[in-house]
Parts: C-alpha cells; structure tokens; sequence
C-alpha cells in the first residue's frame, strides 16, 4: 500500500507542476502541430500517399514530441536538486519511477490524441469507426516508449549533453515499438482492417511493454545511486 | 552498537573512478550528540553524510543509523535522518504547503494537514503558504527547506554546508534551530569548512582530510577555529602526506 500511495504521491506532483508551468505539454503539442501542419502542405487530404505513410507519419510525430516532454521529465529534477529530496525520503526509489512513468505515460497520452485529432481532421483521415483499436495501439506502443524513455531520461540527466544524450539512446531500444506500432495502425486503418496483423503486432507490443516496465523497475536504484 | 548510538560507520570506503572519496572511515556518534565534520572542499565530508543516508552505496564497509543497517533496509534508515543542505530540494513550481505535503505523504506522516501547518507557522511562512516557492527569496526557501527536513521529526539530522549563500538573518535563524535542536537532544551531524557561524552546543568536532579521519576536538567554536587554522597552514593543498 505504501509504494503505490508514495508512487501516487510523485504522479500527483508532476502532474500538478504540468498544469502550473505546461511545458511538456506544450513543447510536445507545438511539435506536433508543426509537422502536421507541414505534411499537411507537402500531401494532399484523401490522397494515396496519405493512406499509404499516414501511420508512419503520425507515430513519427508521436515519437519526436515524446522526446522533447521525456527531455523535460527530469530536468524539473535537478532544479534545486528536488531528486535528491525525493531519493532522501523513506520510498522505494522504483515508486520514484514509476510516478514518473505515470506522469509521462499520461502527457503523452494527451498530447497524442490531441494530435490525433488534427491529422484526423487536416488529412480527412478516417480514423472514427476504427478508433477504439487505435486506442489501444497508442496506450500499447506509448506504454513501451514512456517505459525506456523515463529510464533513459534519468540517465541521461546526469549527463553533460542530455538532450542529444536521450535520443541516441532512446530510438535505437524503442525501434521494436516503433516497427510493431507503424504496422499495427497500418493494418488498423487498411481498407478492410487487417485484424490478424494487427492483434499479431498488439501481441509485440506487450510482450515489450511487459519486460521494459519490469526491468527499470528492478534496476532503477543502480540508475539513481551515485 | 548500542541503542544509544545514532550513528555506526565502520570501514567505510568509496571510490569514484580511481579516485578515493573515503579511506578506511570509522566513526560512532551516541544519540543526542552534535558532532562537526571539518575540512577542505573535497575532504570527503559530503560523501560521508551522503553514504549515512544511503544516497550513496560505499565500496566497503557498512553503515547503521539508530539501529538500522541502512544498506539493508535503506528506506527505514532514512525515516529517521533528515538532511539540510545548501541545496534546498524544493520544487519551485510547487507552493511552500504542497512542497510539505509531498513531503508528509512520502512519509506517510498521519495528521499531515496539521503539522503542515504548525511547520509553516513555526518557519513564519503562513502568509506565504500558498505562493509557489518560486518567488520566495533564498532566506525564506531554507526556512523551508528547514522545516521540510524536520516535519517528520527525524531523531538524526544531518547538515551539509547549510550556512552556505545564507544571508544574515537566515544564518541567524539556522543557528538558533541547532541550538533547539541540540538543546533538545536531537543528534545532528554538521559538514562545514566555515567556522565563522561560532556554532554553540557541539560536542565533537571530526576533521576530514582526503577522506580519512585526521583527528578530533572537544572545546568551543572560538577555539577550534584557531586549531583548524593552524591545520590547514601546516598541510597546505598538494602536501603528500596525512598529519596531526
């Protein structure tokens, strides 16, 4: 009981600094806006390129709008030192994690389907009658990503060059979550929907999910003590 | 090894790199003692608070605060220390109450409303409760940072540098809070290489350097400070060897 109301503790903090300073947030929505709003001028709506690259078009966007937020995660951390405060009181360092994770899973989540929506609306993309699967897709793939990038983003932040530091470590672990979600929302939104496709990469993708939640939960005090 | 000892280190090493932080340290502070540990930046002092509260594995050697093997079971060990530092550990987009509050819930505190604010009051920080700590100016953050290392009522605090960037009145009421403190019973284990506070009521002070354990005082501020002195001109930075 403790660790999860230690880890709700740390969740409730970061989303309420979220909505005091908003800037994941809104890094992530302003990015997300201007690539949609610029492949919006290079495709036309309806076209056949737009069915074709929209699901790698639309998780590119997610993936780059989730670094610039994962970047922020931890820096809001070393601001005063507030980590070591954290890591000072008497709480599994996991909870420290997984609060984290919590928070970040959630902003992207947000940020994602607002995102969504604009590339629903600007590309005439049909993705309604098939958005409960897109849900799950998202929630599965973004799961994966918020997993590595929270662990990654603690260790990239004691790092000198952070912001480059998390990509170059991030992409090449979260490549599976990339594939598996690209090739799930294209099977998804094929005309007819491809479901045997898609339940097969949904399956990837918890089978990753499943070991990158486990494993930073078991090694976050080696990434956290000096 | 009693009950009545608040801190145990025995054979502590730690290394960063090739570099040792700290050699061989061996020490013991019974409960209620107000022990100073002096030297040098980079003596080893913060390493030493740092590897009591488990913020830091050591190489070798094994650490216990009031009773508590505090590499075994780290997180009852740090329900008994509270740490002040220069670094306040606030978050300033947070208001000073919700900076105390996450602190009591991390703690599991009971009653957290009303000691939340009983420690505003007692920092004089009512008025500013709920203004994020952002604005606060730096005498008013350790206020905080003060109250917030005390709310659970830790039976060792530990201080590191605290003095450090404080303007007058906040180093005034810094040391009148280690008087009570002390007065009170409390152990506090104190990092400084600035004897220009005249600290009252300490019972020991331990002089670090290059991470060993070079020798130990009794007596007053004012006398210490002439010792002190007389140590650092005898063992300049970049002499070899360790003296008395």
């Amino acid at each position: 009981m403790k660790f999860w109301s230690q880890t709700a503790a740390i969740l409730t903090k970061d989303l309420l600094t979220e909505y005091r300073t908003k800037d994941v947030l809104a890094s992530m929505l302003l990015f997300g806006l201007l690539v949609i709003l610029m492949f919006h001028f290079a495709f036309e709506p309806d076209s056949e390129e737009i069915r074709k690259f929209g699901p790698g078009l639309l998780w590119m966007t997610f993936i780059f709008a989730g670094l610039l937020g994962m970047n922020r995660s931890f820096v809001g951390e070393k601001e005063n030192d507030a980590l070591e405060g954290l890591m000072l009181s008497p709480v599994n360092w996991s909870s420290i994690y997984l609060g984290k994770m919590l928070a970040n899973l959630l902003l992207l989540l947000l940020a994602e389907a607002i995102i969504l929506c604009l590339f629903s609306l600007l590309f005439n993309y049909a993705i309604w009658p098939r958005i409960g699967w897109m849900a799950a897709i998202t929630f599965l793939g973004t799961l994966g990503f918020a997993s590595v990038g929270t662990l990654l983003a603690a260790v990239s932040a004691n790092t000198r060059m952070s912001e480059v530091m998390l990509p170059v470590l991030l992409v090449p672990l979260v490549l599976p979550v990339i594939l598996s979600v690209v090739l799930a929302t294209a099977a998804n939104f094929a005309q007819p929907a491809e479901e045997p496709v898609m339940f097969f990469w949904m399956q990837v993708l918890a089978a990753y999910d499943i070991i990158f939640v486990t494993l930073p939960l078991m090694t976050f005090d080696y990434v956290l003590e000096k | 090894m009693t009950a009545d000892t608040a801190v145990v280190v025995e054979n502590v090493e730690k290394w960063f790199g090739l570099n040792p932080a700290l050699a061989n340290i061996s020490l013991s502070v019974p409960r209620g003692e107000f022990v100073v540990l002096l030297g040098r930046n980079g003596a080893g002092k913060s390493t030493l608070l740092r590897v009591m509260a488990r913020l830091v594995r050591p190489n070798r050697g094994r650490v216990r605060i009031c009773g508590v093997e505090i590499d075994q079971d780290p997180e009852r060990g740090r329900e008994r220390i509270g740490l002040v530092a220069h670094q306040t550990f606030l978050y300033p987009g947070l208001t000073a109450r919700e900076n105390l509050r996450l602190h009591a819930r991390l703690h599991g505190l009971e009653g957290a409303a009303q000691r939340v604010a009983a420690a505003l009051s007692e920092a004089g920080l009512n008025l500013s409760a709920d203004r994020p700590v952002r604005g606060f100016s730096r005498g008013m953050q350790q206020r905080l940072a003060i109250a917030r290392a005390t709310l659970h009522e830790p039976e060792l605090v530990l201080l590191d540098e605290p003095f450090t960037g404080l303007d007058l009145e906040a180093a005034e009421l810094l040391s009148e809070r280690l008087r009570q403190w002390a007065a009170a019973g409390r152990t506090i284990v104190m990092a400084t290489h600035n004897l220009e506070q005249g600290l009252q009521g300490v019972s020991r002070w331990i002089l670090l350097d290059r991470g060993r354990i070079v020798t130990e005082w009794t007596g007053d501020s004012a006398a210490v400070r002439g010792r002190y002195r007389r140590f650092l001109q005898a063992s300049p930075l970049g002499s070899g060897s360790l003296r008395n």
